[in-house]
C-alpha cells in the first residue's frame, strides 16, 4: 500500500511540529520541571463539575440541537453583554462549538477560497496557519515586534493587506506573548478595516485573563466592527475547562448559517454534558474567574520580577498566563536555549519559534503552576544562566 | 495588605522581594506590614508542614472530645485556657454540637496519649467526660494533600 498516494497533498504539506520530539522527551524525563503547559492548573470550579454530573445523573445524554442548547446560548449572550458589552442574538448569531479550536476551523472553512489570504500576527497560537492551508488559503505571517509590546499596529496591518486579503486574525490576549490590545490600539485597527470587506477573526479565549484595572475590550464592541467580526470565546482558560472541549462563536447571521451547516455535518453538536456544565459556568462563574485571575496575577508578577532580575528581560504581559522573556543575552537560539536548559537542568520551556519565526530570541514560560513549582524552576534557570556565562 | 497574608499563608518562606513583587509593594512596605501583623496578633507564627509518616520518627495524633461544665462568669474560657497550657495539646477549640471542647494532640505513642487523657485531662474538675479518637492516616492537612503525590496530570500539550 502506497500511503503517500492516498494522503491528501494539502494535509501532507502542513509542517509537523518541529518540537514535538523534544517535548515527548521532556514528558518522560525523570525529575523534569515543566513550565510548558498551555492550560490552567486549577480544577474546574466545583459547581460547574457538579452541573455536568447532575446532567449525567438525569440521563441527559442525547445530542443537543446543532447550534447548542438554547439555554447555553442565552447564557452566553447574557455573559458577553455583562462582561464585554457585546450584543449577539442567541438564536441567530451564536453557535456552541467543540472548544475555541473548532470555531477557528469553522470560520476559516466558511469563508476561504483557494488563494485567499489570511493575515496572522505572530508569534501566536499555532493552529491558524495550518487550518488556513488545509482549505487552500494562504497564511500571511505578520511578525509583531517586541518594541511594540507584541501588539499589532495599524501600519503593520496596512502593509500586509492585498486584494486577496480575506481575514485578519486577532489573537489577543496573546498566547505566547501575553500581549493585550487595549481600546485605543483596537480603534486604530478598526479604522484600517472599516471600509473593507476584510473579516476579523478575533480569538478571545484569554479575555478573562487580562490583568490590571482596565478590563478586556473586544474589537467586536467597537463601532462598525460587529458586522465584520467573527468572535470566538470558550471555557478552557477562564473556567479551567480544557478537557470539556467547549467554546462558542458569534458572527453575523449569513456567516453563522454557513458555519452551522459545516458544524452540523462535521461535529453534530458540542458535548451535551459540557454544555450543561457551561450554563452554570456562564451564569454563576464570575467569582471563580476572579479568584483564579488573582492567583495568576500574583504568579505573573513573581515570574516577571525574577526573570528580569536574572537578565531574561520581559515586557510586562498583560494577559493570558505566559511570559515571553528575551533569551538573546544567552547568545543561543530559542531552540538551543530550550534544549540545553532541558538537558542540563531538566526544565522545559517552549521556544518562541514554535509560535512563528518572529518568536526567535524568546521563550514562552507558562505560569499555570504553583509558586513553589515556579520557584524551583527559577532556581534551576538561574543556575543554568550562571553556568552559561562561565562557558 | 490582605494579599500579603494570603501569600504568606501559602508559602511563608518566600523572600521579601518576591512577596513585594506579587503584592505590588516595596520590600520595605512588606516588612513593615508583616511586623504590624505580628504585633497585632494577626500573624501567630510560622511552621513547617511535615509528613512524619515519611520519617523514622513515630508520631501519634489524636482528636479528643471533651464535655466540660462551664463556669458561671467565664463560661468555657477558663477550662479551655487551662487545657491550652499543656504543651502536649496542639489545638483547643470550642465546638458546637455534641461536645464542648475539641482538642488535637500529638504524642509518641497511643499509650502516651491515652495516659495523658487519663491522668491529666480527666481528673480536671470541670471535665465531665472525654472521647479519644486516634488519627490512623492523614490524607490532607492545612490544605496540603499528604496521601498521594501531587502529580501533575496535565498532558504534555504545550501549544
Amino acid at each position: 500500500m502506497d500511503y503517500s498516494k492516498i494522503l491528501a497533498g494539502k494535509a501532507k504539506q502542513i509542517k509537523p511540529s518541529g518540537i514535538r520530539k523534544f517535548f515527548d522527551l521532556a514528558g518522560t524525563m525523570e525529575g523534569c520541571i515543566s513550565l510548558g503547559v498551555g492550560e490552567p492548573d486549577f480544577k474546574t470550579p466545583w459547581m460547574v463539575r457538579d452541573a455536568g454530573i447532575k446532567s449525567l445523573e438525569r440521563g441527559k445524554t442525547w445530542y443537543t440541537s446543532n447550534a447548542g442548547l438554547a439555554e447555553m446560548r442565552r447564557e452566553a449572550a447574557n455573559y458577553l453583554a455583562r462582561r464585554f458589552d457585546l450584543h449577539y442574538d442567541p438564536e441567530t448569531e451564536m453557535l456552541v462549538t467543540v472548544g475555541g479550536s473548532e470555531a477557528i476551523d469553522l470560520a476559516l472553512r466558511a469563508v476561504l477560497e483557494p488563494g485567499d489570504e489570511v493575515i496572522i500576527p505572530e508569534p501566536c497560537y499555532v493552529s491558524y496557519a495550518p487550518l488556513t492551508q488545509l482549505v487552500g488559503g494562504v497564511a500571511v505571517p505578520l511578525p509583531l515586534k517586541a518594541e511594540n509590546g507584541f501588539r499589532l499596529t495599524a501600519q503593520e496591518l496596512r502593509d500586509k493587506i492585498t486584494p486577496r486579503t480575506k481575514i485578519v486574525v486577532l489573537p489577543f490576549p496573546c498566547n505566547p506573548t501575553g500581549a493585550v490590545m487595549r481600546e485605543r490600539h483596537l480603534a486604530e485597527i478598526a479604522k484600517v478595516l472599516q471600509d473593507t470587506d476584510i473579516l476579523v477573526l478575533t480569538d478571545e479565549i484569554y479575555a478573562e485573563l487580562t490583568y490590571g484595572t482596565r478590563r478586556h475590550v473586544s474589537i467586536a464592541s467597537m463601532p462598525g466592527m460587529k458586522e465584520r467580526t467573527v468572535y470566538i470565546n470558550g471555557f478552557s482558560k477562564a473556567y479551567a475547562m480544557t478537557g470539556w472541549r467547549l467554546g462558542y462563536v458569534c458572527a453575523p447571521q449569513p456567516l453563522m448559517q454557513v458555519m452551522t451547516k459545516i458544524h452540523q455535518y462535521a461535529i453534530m453538536c458540542a458535548p451535551t454534558t459540557s454544555q450543561y456544565a457551561g450554563i452554570v459556568a456562564l451564569r454563576d462563574g464570575d467569582e471563580a474567574i476572579e479568584g483564579m485571575r488573582d492567583e495568576y496575577d500574583m504568579r505573573r508578577k513573581y515570574l516577571t520580577s525574577n526573570l528580569n532580575r536574572m537578565g531574561l528581560t520581559c515586557f510586562e504581559p498583560e494577559g493570558a498566563f505566559y511570559v515571553f522573556p528575551s533569551i538573546q543575552k544567552s547568545g543561543l537560539s530559542s531552540e538551543e536555549f530550550c534544549e540545553k536548559l532541558l538537558m542540563s537542568k531538566k526544565v522545559a520551556v517552549v521556544p518562541g519559534t514554535a509560535f512563528g519565526a518572529s518568536g526567535e530570541g524568546f521563550v514562552r514560560i507558562s505560569y499555570s503552576y504553583s509558586v513553589a513549582h515556579l520557584s524551583e524552576a527559577l532556581n534551576r534557570i538561574e543556575e543554568f544562566l550562571k553556568e552559561l556565562s562561565h562557558e | 495588605m490582605e494579599r500579603i497574608l494570603k501569600i504568606l499563608e501559602d508559602n511563608a518562606r518566600l523572600p521579601l522581594e518576591d512577596i513585594a513583587a506579587m503584592a505590588d509593594k516595596t520590600p520595605q512596605e512588606v516588612a513593615a506590614a508583616i511586623d504590624e501583623y505580628a504585633k497585632a496578633g494577626v500573624i501567630k507564627g510560622y511552621k513547617t508542614l511535615i509528613d512524619w509518616d515519611k520519617t523514622d520518627e513515630t508520631r501519634v495524633r489524636a482528636i479528643i472530645e471533651l464535655k466540660v461544665s462551664p463556669k458561671k462568669d467565664r463560661g468555657f474560657d477558663e477550662i479551655a485556657s487551662t487545657i491550652a497550657l499543656f504543651p502536649e495539646v496542639d489545638s483547643v477549640m470550642l465546638m458546637s454540637g455534641g461536645y464542648d471542647l475539641g482538642l488535637i494532640m500529638t504524642g509518641s505513642s497511643f499509650q502516651e496519649i491515652a495516659l495523658f487523657v487519663a491522668l491529666r485531662l480527666s481528673p480536671l474538675d470541670d471535665v465531665l467526660s472525654t472521647a479519644t479518637h486516634f488519627v490512623l492516616r492523614t490524607y490532607k492537612r492545612d490544605g496540603v494533600v499528604y496521601a498521594d503525590e501531587n502529580k501533575d496530570e496535565r498532558g504534555y500539550n504545550f501549544l
